[in-house]
């Protein structure tokens, strides 16, 4: 059986009554680290169990927690990034519905670890119901004495607030996510300084993943060692897969990272395969910002291996056949769907979504989305395909935050992949433009 | 002090220096053009990202460079840094690209716009930009609004560059004023129209760096070319009462502050100054004002500007000056 974490016991109980999460060993991991472990080695035990943020980025935990400024001697803050926004990711809504008092013991540790006497935790406005979910759940943990002054007696406090956004995916970039924090616009700061020497209110300040700070517990009940194991070299432990589109089992899915894309796809205990035969036409393999992958460059890299759930598998090949983990958000295509409508729809998130501060990304996604629907109303000419690429490719690394790429990378990509398509509706417009229309002219790419 | 090169000139710098200061005082074509950054305005710049350059050496103990171009106005040097502007095709590849996008949503009312002459948007495209725009939809339009009697905002040109934001925050008691909705809907507002109302308010319209904040007391009294700078002062309780009065024979048809080589303001002025003090006999003269600008308004012939006839400075025609070729980059 493969190792869960997060959802072993989801199903089993109702995981948001403290009773019955502690009945399965809640809560233990802050007893061990309270206990019996400094919060230098907390760090210590994160960083050695390869634990990467799995907030898109991917970067290392445990180094990120050890460029938090200790010398400042202002207060520290952990921040728990629950904006899940990014079409395609809903796995941390999921953990946070099922299994709430998992996060929070994370949070416990890891602010333990940071030494951080305030945590938050930054969630999308949209997921209201969840607030009222995890103040409960903070409830039952103060009185349970896990939360709030000396914890388990011992000489650490802690408290954790809940604070819901108003309505903007921009507001989970880190930096924006701090202003929004602090009552501003949420407009991404300029880096450097990184939040973990100038963050929240100026403190030192780690902002973590849902997902991430979950996985914490495991990793100091089990030890690092044990986490290391799952996994496959860099790309360690279990990651929450959010599997939509045209596949038979829509939903939230543990997997070890490593697991075989195709196996994701095809098999009963995960997505059980394409639902009304249809065939597998596409892949966005880690939420709407990576690059959109044709069926034969998902199954297989470029040198033919099988490509496999892993930071470093999906992204072989660079953007040239690759793309990325990203978040986990696992968007699936069938034959019959088409790539210009479905990346016109991407780019109108992003126009809709940019904060509008730095003029490539503002403009930018706005002439890309006009462009995507000129040519998806049929409107289109070859040259508009030319000049998508160019705003791209100008908007690409040019911003103050990763949401330009975010843009900039699914256009690109599906034109890297799908130029055909988007030269048969220039070529054939009356046809492109009929309701239900199917474009079949690239079956090569089609499993 | 730290060394840097920036297109193979060095030069030493205090720490704390961002890449664009630096270039600044090397001066010539090297310096980037910067629409967003000003000096006086704390946390402005990083946003239009026109001056992006190239890191190609980090610094002396980090010699890699920098995996993405930078806004230069907001990056530091390093000891041993190598930053490439116009040497670099990527980097002119890029801040073409911006010029275009700054482009888009502009409306290139050049002819009708009071700002025109003085914009450093014009000046950005005469340089940076191509001739044609490959934009092809319908631009955002705004109404005009009057906020306060003296401001007229034109949303319809603002750049988003923040730096009225960034003033009316710094420079006056009150925020009135601040930025509305997200992305190309993002616009500038001062709360429901509030009036802009405090005695600094007006050097917004010398921060704007293209027409969307204008003078409403000058507003389409005259082309800016056709009026001649003059530096004056006056003796004020509020500010320094050292202005710029742009003059129409001995009429005063507009005051703002004295700029820099770079076009920012020397010193903040008050509105008593700015907008009340029309009549030549408010000022003391001392002459000709030397606009450093390279479109349109270093046309005038203020460098030849010598004899002052009843106080007030004359020009002479015959001896304009020929416009400046741009030296060829690459
Ligand atoms: C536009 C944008 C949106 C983002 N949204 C989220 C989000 O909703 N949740 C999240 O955890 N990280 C999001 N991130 C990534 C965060 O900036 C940050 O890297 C992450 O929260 C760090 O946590 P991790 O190291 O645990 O992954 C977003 C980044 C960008 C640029
Ligand atoms: S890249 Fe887009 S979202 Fe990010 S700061 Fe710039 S305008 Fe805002
Ligand atoms: S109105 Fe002018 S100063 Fe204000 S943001 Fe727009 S362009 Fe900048
Ligand atoms: S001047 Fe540097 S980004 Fe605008």
């Amino acid at each position: 059986m493969p190792q869960k974490i997060f959802l072993e016991h989801t199903g089993k109980a109702d995981l948001t009554q403290i009773e019955h999460y502690l009945k399965f060993g809640g809560y233990s991991s802050v007893a061990k680290a309270l206990n019996t472990l400094t919060p230098e080695e907390v760090v210590a035990e994160v960083k050695k169990s390869g634990l990467r943020g799995r907030g898109g980025a991917g970067f290392s935990t445990g180094m990120k927690w050890s460029f938090l400024d200790k010398k400042s001697g202002n207060p520290a803050y952990l921040v728990c990034n629950a904006d899940e926004s990014e079409p395609g990711t809903f796995k941390d809504r999921y953990l946070m519905e099922f299994n709430p008092h998992m996060l929070l013991e994370g949070m416990i540790v890891s602010a333990y670890a940071l030494a951080a006497n305030t945590a938050y935790i930054y969630i999308r406005g949209e997921y209201w119901y969840l607030i009222d979910i995890l103040e409960k759940a903070i409830a039952q943990a103060h009185a349970k004495g896990f939360l709030g002054k000396n914890i388990l007696g011992k000489p650490y406090s802690l408290e954790i607030y809940v604070h819901p956004g108003a309505g903007a995916y921009i507001c989970g970039e880190e930096t924006a996510l701090l202003e929004s924090l602090e009552g501003k616009r949420g407009n991404p700061r300029i880096k450097p300084p990184f939040p973990a020497v100038y963050g929240l209110y100026g403190c030192p300040t780690v902002v973590n993943n849902v997902e991430t700070l979950a996985a914490v517990p495991w990793i100091i009940n089990n030890g690092s060692a044990a986490y290391a194991t799952i996994g496959i070299g860099a790309s360690t432990g279990t990651k929450l897969i959010s599997a939509c589109g045209n596949v038979k089992k829509r939903g939230v899915y543990e997997i070890e990272l490593g697991l075989p894309v195709e196996e994701f796809i095809f098999s009963d205990e995960y997505c059980g395969g394409m639902a009304n035969g249809k065939k597998l036409k596409a892949c966005v393999p880690g939420g709407s910002s990576v690059p959109v992958l044709p069926a034969h460059l998902l199954l297989k890299t470029e040198k033919g291996e099988p490509r496999l759930l892993t930071y470093e598998s999906l992204a072989d090949g660079g953007f040239k056949t690759g793309s990325m983990l990203g978040s986990g958000g696992f968007i699936v295509y069938d034959h019959e769907q088409c790539m210009v409508r479905n990346t016109w729809n991407f780019t109108r998130f992003y126009r809709h979504e940019s904060c509008g501060q730095c003029s490539p990304c503002r403009e930018g996604t706005g002439w890309m989305e006009k462009i995507l629907y000129k040519i998806e109303t049929g409107k289109g000419n070859m040259a508009d395909i030319d000049l998508l690429w160019d705003i791209q490719r100008r908007i690409e690394g040019n911003t103050i935050c990763p949401l330009g790429d975010a843009a900039a990378w699914p256009v690109a990509s599906a034109i890297r992949h799908f130029r055909h398509e988007f030269e048969w509706h220039v070529t054939n417009p009356a046809e492109a433009t009929k309701p239900g229309a199917v474009y079949n002219g690239n079956l090569l790419s089609v499993v | 002090m730290p060394k840097v090169i920036i297109d193979g000139f060095e030069i030493e710098v205090p720490a704390g220096t961002t890449i664009l200061n630096a270039a600044r005082q090397i001066g010539g074509d090297l310096v980037p053009p910067a629409m967003c950054y000003y000096s006086k305005l704390k946390d402005s710049g990083g946003k239009c990202r026109t001056c992006l350059v190239k890191v190609t050496k980090g610094s002396n103990t980090d010699p890699r460079p920098m995996p993405k171009l930078v806004a230069s106005c907001r990056t530091v040097v390093a000891d041993g840094m190598e930053v490439a502007n116009i040497t670099s095709p990527e980097v002119l590849d890029a801040r073409k690209g911006v010029v275009e996008f700054l482009l888009i949503n502009h409306p290139l009312d050049c002819p009708v716009c009071d700002q025109a002459g003085e914009c450093d948007l014009q000046d950005l495209a005469f340089e940076h930009g191509s001739p044609k725009t490959r934009y092809e939809f319908e631009r955002r339009t705004f109404e005009p609004i009057d906020i306060g009697d003296k401001i007229k905002l034109h949303m319809n040109r603002c750049i988003m560059c923040f730096r009225c934001v960034f003033l009316a925050d710094q420079l006056t008691p009150e925020r009135l004023h601040g930025i509305m909705n997200r992305g190309d809907h993002a616009e500038i507002s001062t709360y429901i129209e509030k009036a802009v109302d405090n005695d600094f308010s007006g050097n917004m319209i010398d921060v704007c760096p293209v027409g969307a904040l204008t003078d409403r007391t000058f507003r389409f009294t005259s082309r800016v070319w056709f009026t001649n700078p003059v530096l004056a002062h006056r003796q004020c309780n509020t500010c320094c009462g050292k202005t710029i009065l742009w003059m129409k024979g001995d009429e005063v048809l507009r005051v703002s502050a004295r700029t820099t080589f770079y076009g920012e303001v020397e010193e903040f002025i008050c509105n008593t100054c700015r907008f009340e003090k029309k009549n030549a006999a408010d000022w003391i003269m001392e002459g000709p004002a030397d606009i450093s600008r390279h479109s349109v308004i270093a046309q005038n012939h203020s460098h030849t500007m010598q004899v002052l006839k009843n106080g007030v400075p004359q020009y002479d025609d015959s001896q304009k000056p020929t416009p400046k070729v741009k030296s060829e980059i690459e």
